[in-house]
Parts: structure tokens; sequence; C-alpha cells
């Protein structure tokens, strides 16, 4: 299929452009040196690599045709819940060419600079969640929260708990990367349903709490985009037992420099510099997810942590108690200076009033969707997100899929699971008033349309509807050439 | 949908079939799998494992969500439907037939009793 775009929803593969011998640049001849010498005979290629052999041109055609098929968030407004795709200030570019000359095997003695922003970057961090200690060290959310509770397992291990607190307990509102985590660091996940009000069920979790819990996952605000208002009763229930509350920050953009998690009484938290922070995200990374904890259990946190000696930072790694360290180097440096640029651009009333922002567009796009004839099912003022139903009848997919063909990237669909035919949107604080209300007025224009083109949705993208059930149950994953 | 009298089920969707050599026989009703939508993964539980009424020991993945499988009643896994590691869409197609997913050895075969009958099922999964 050809479409307006002049991009064909065939475009070869840089593999399929290849043709022997071609070549972009030709570099310099070197001298001929004994590579087996220098390297070691065993690791010498036996053949060369299978790289695409293409002229400069036909590299440039290729990867800028490819970027024009992609929607963005500096293309287009792109309201996925729980993600929160807020702009990413392009002057943070120009902070991360300062260190890029900067190797991490360099002596931290010539590194003081970029070990500076790091521990500043950790105690803002620490002040913005309330938190004691903080690592930087996480590539991204979910392994932000795989150290977490790695943090908890090895808190209640020094204490003689660890055979005897098996169980990390979940809302059913959560996150999916929460029962994955605790499953992942050897717990046995059990379930707490929400009450009417989409909040933690209270009798659900007392009946579930005892000696045999290690940690409760909680998201505040929840995935419905409610804030736990009954937390601090949830902490205490949590420390009573023994248990350690844990802060998924996902949705940390609600009520970032208006409320701290740990004044609600959460022991760990998780950022994600990706969402909240404006680091871009997408496609897979490079993420960060650093890492905060309560004083009790910093002397846990990865290796190394950054650490101020009367007017010299250092890498600390003499922790006998740390649970090791969990990534290369120290985290993805480009996400923490593009934070750090954030933070100290925004300072403490710009970050407050991003959150304000955020609240105040979420809550306005609720009233337009309402307006335009989605329901609601937890009608109440939301934090930064809401969820909402498309009209009874109509589909999720099938709004997703019209959405595509207005320009926008689709909300959150299908998630949380406690909703059915869940959009999940989230505008965040950096959209202006008629950016919503154009979007407002697409959502609108497509839940009108018959049910003939909703089906068939969407016409003009690169790609039509694609076939997700035979995708995920023959999915083709190489090139076969 | 369809409801089969002869089965009994769990307010998680399941339905039970106590055959008559003791063994339960596990599946998804109906309404689970028009729920689901199309099932693209099925995680099965091991033979030989023991398993109490209420947890978790399969799932189901389809294309817009996944859903945990819970033991209808205690007991030992005797079998698994290995058919479904390359054909899930069983469960579409044949959840009362094709589409099981696992047997069980009771511990106690009565407590297959305390189950919802088909009408209660059916009434339970329409006010959803």
């Amino acid at each position: 299929m050809i479409t307006d775009t002049d991009v064909t929803v065939d475009s070869p593969l840089i593999f399929e452009h290849s043709r022997p011998g071609r070549r972009g640049v030709l570099p310099p001849r070197a001298p001929e040196v004994d590579l087996a010498a220098l390297l070691g005979a065993e690791n010498l290629r036996s053949e060369p690599p299978k790289l695409p052999e293409v002229d400069e041109l036909t590299l440039v055609r290729h990867y800028t045709n490819l970027s024009r098929r992609q929607i963005g968030i500096d293309v287009a407004f792109y309201p996925l819940g729980s993600c929160t795709m807020k702009y990413n200030p392009k002057v943070h570019e120009a902070a991360v060419q300062l260190f890029a000359d900067l190797h991490p095997y360099q002596d931290p003695s010539t590194a003081q600079g970029a070990l500076q922003v790091m521990y500043e970057l950790q105690r803002d961090l620490g002040e913005i969640t309330g938190m004691d200690a903080v690592t930087l060290q996480p590539a991204a959310g979910a392994h932000g929260e795989l150290t977490g509770i790695m943090i908890i397992r090895a808190y209640h291990a020094s204490r003689g708990e660890g055979e005897q607190r098996r169980v990390v307990l979940v809302p059913d509102s959560a996150h999916g990367s929460n029962p994955a985590t605790a499953s992942m660091a050897g717990y046995q996940v059990k379930e707490i349903p929400s009450g009417p009000d989409g909040e933690v069920n209270l009798e659900a979790l007392r009946a579930e709490l005892g000696p045999h819990v290690a940690a409760i996952m909680l998201t505040n605000p929840n995935t419905l985009g409610l804030f736990e208002e009954r937390i601090l009763e949830i902490a205490r229930l949590t420390h009573q037992a023994g248990a350690l509350l844990y802060y998924d920050g996902a949705n940390l953009n609600a009520i970032m420099g208006m409320a701290r998690p740990g004044d609600m009484g959460f022991d760990v938290v998780h950022l994600n510099l990706h969402k909240t922070f404006t680091v871009p995200h997408g496609g897979g990374g490079p993420g960060s997810g650093p890492v905060g904890v309560k004083a009790r259990l910093a002397p846990f946190l990865p290796v190394p942590v950054v650490v101020k000696q009367g007017e010299t930072y250092a890498l600390d790694y003499d922790r006998p108690q740390s649970i090791g360290q969990v990534r290369s180097f120290f985290g993805n440096f480009g996400a923490l200076l593009r934070a750090y640029a954030y933070i100290k651009m925004l300072g403490a009333e710009g970050i407050k009033k991003s959150a304000a922002l955020a609240v105040l567009n979420a809550n306005y796009l609720k009233e337009l969707l309402k307006a335009e004839g989605f329901r609601v099912p937890y009608d109440r003022i939301c934090m930064h997100e809401f969820v909402a139903q498309p009209p009874e009848g109509i589909k999720t997919l099938d709004v997703a899929k019209g959405l595509l063909e207005m320009g926008y990237h689709p909300p959150t669909v299908y998630f949380p699971l406690i909703v059915k035919e869940a959009l999940m949107v989230e505008p965040t604080e950096t959209e202006s008033k008629e950016t919503l209300e154009q979007f407002a007025r697409a959502m609108g224009e497509v839940i009108r349309k018959d049910k003939e083109w909703l089906e068939h949705a969407p016409y003009s993208t690169p790609v039509r509807r694609l076939d997700e059930v035979q995708a995920n149950r023959k999915p083709k994953l190489r090139w076969g050439g | 949908m369809k409801y089969p009298d002869n089965l009994r089920y769990t307010k998680t969707h399941e339905w039970v079939l106590l055959e008559d050599d003791g063994i339960v026989t596990v599946g998804i009703s109906d309404y689970a799998q028009d729920a689901l939508g199309d099932v693209v993964f099925v995680e099965l539980p091991e033979v030989g494992e023991q398993v109490d009424a209420g947890e978790g020991v399969a799932a189901v993945e389809s294309v817009k969500t996944a859903s945990d499988i819970y033991a209808p009643v205690s007991g030992e896994i005797v079998e698994v439907n290995t058919d479904l590691t390359d054909q899930p869409e069983l469960l579409n197609t044949e959840p009362y037939g094709g589409g099981w997913i696992f047997r069980i050895r009771p511990d106690n075969p009565a407590d297959v009793e305390k189950l919802l009958e088909a009408s209660a099922y059916r009434e339970f999964a329409e006010s959803q």
C-alpha cells in the first residue's frame, strides 16, 4: 500500500539495501598490525560481521523515512496513561553534550563534576520523595522495582525474618510490573481487591497482613488516577505487621512537590526519570529508575553510592550489607543529567506548579470527554490521570484505532484490569488548553463514526489494522533474508 | 453463551468436571473465554504439583489482558493439556472440550459439590 506520506509499507530493511562493497565513508588506511598478537587469537572473528553495506544517501533516506512514520511527543499529543509522556525540553540536550567525552573508567578525581551531579541528584530525589538515601543505578522502572524489593528482602533477612516473610501484597489495580517484580524476587504474590471507591479495601488488607508478609507494593495516586486517602492507615497497618511499604513511582507526577511518599509512611520508592523527570522514553529506553529508601534500609543499597568527603566526591563501594551492583558502571548517566537539569531549572516552586498543572489538565480533559459522551466509572476529582470508557456498545480497541486515523497516539487501553474497556488517559502538564480541547473533539468524533468505519480504522497510517492475534501466536522476530 | 449442566463452576470462571475415575478436569467457561478475547498463550502448571483451592496455578494471556487460573479444589495436578502450547486458540473454540487446561486428583472429591451449579454460575456471570 502506498500512502500519502510517500512511505511504503514494504519499505525494505537496511539489510535489504545492502550491496557488496558499497560504502558510506572511506576511512583512512590503517597500518597493518598483528591483531592476534594484540587481542589474543581466541578473540578474533573467523568471518567478518554481517553488516549492511550501503552508501550514505541510502542510509540517510532509510532512517529519515522510518522516523517520519513515528508518532512521538514531538509530533503529536500522546496521552498514554501511567506513562507520563511529557515534553522533553531540548535545552537538556545541551547539558548532556557537556559530558559527552566522559568515560566511566576515568579516575573519579578527573570526573568530579559528574559525581557532583550524581550526588546532588541523589539528594534532590531524596528531598522530593522524602527518602534518606538514593541509588541512581537501576536502568528503568521495573529494574528499580526489582532493586527495591531485593533491598526489602535483604532487610528482612538481616533481621532473621527472611524465611518467614514470603508474601508480597499487591492491589488488583496495580501495574503488572509489581506482581512480576515480586515474583522475580522469589516472593509469592497475593492480590488485594479494590473497594467500590477504587481505593485499597482496608478490610481485605487487614485480612491478608501478618508475620508472613514482606511488603505491600502501592502506587499513589493509583492507576485509576485516585489518591489513596487512607494511605496513613495503610502504612500504620503495614508497619504493625512488620512489613514494609513500597511506592511505585510511576504516578509521582501528580504529587511531586506537593506530598512526599516518605511522609505518607512509604519505606522504599522507585522513580521513573524517563516519565516524571522529562527524560525521553518510548522504544525501550534508555530509561532510569532510581530507588530511594528510609535510613534503616540505606545499608542495603547497591554499590557504589556517590558520597561527599569534605569537598571531594567519591564512589563508596565499602558497604558490607549492600545487595551488590545492579547495573554496569553508574546507571544511565545521560538520563541522570537530563533529570538533574530539569529539577534545577524548575526549582522547588516550578516542580510544585508542574504537578498542579498535570492534575488540572487531567480534570479538565476528564470533563471534556464526559461532555463528548465517554463514561468515567470512578468519577471524582482525579489526580494526573483518569480512566474512562467509551459509550456502551463501542469497543475501546476500535476507539484506539480510530484515534490513530486522527493523528493521535491512543491512551493506554484495557488497563487497569478492574475496569472493562478501560481507556486510561494522562495528558501531563505540558499540553495547552487548546490541545486538550482538540483531542477531546477528536475522541468525540471517533465515537460518533459508524460501526463500519470504526471496525476498519485506521485508513491512512503506514500500516492498517494489524492482526494482533497472529502476531502474538506466531511472531516473526527476525528477518529471514 | 453456553453453561453445560453437567459441570460445576467457580466465581473466578473455571469450570470443573468430576470424572468417573475421581479425577477433576478444569477449564475456563465460555463466558471467561469471551471476556478474555483471543487467547495467545497458556502457562500450564507442573504435573505432580500439590495445589490449594484458590491458588493461582496457571495463566492465560489474550491480546488485551492476562489472567490467572485458580485451582477450584485442593489436590495434585495429574495431567496438563499440552495441546494448548501450540494451539492456545482451543480455549476460545472449544472451552468445554479440547480447551481443558489441567486435571487434579482432589484431596476430597466432595469439595466439587461445594462449587456453583450451572444455573447459579450463569446468574453470577451475567450480572458481571
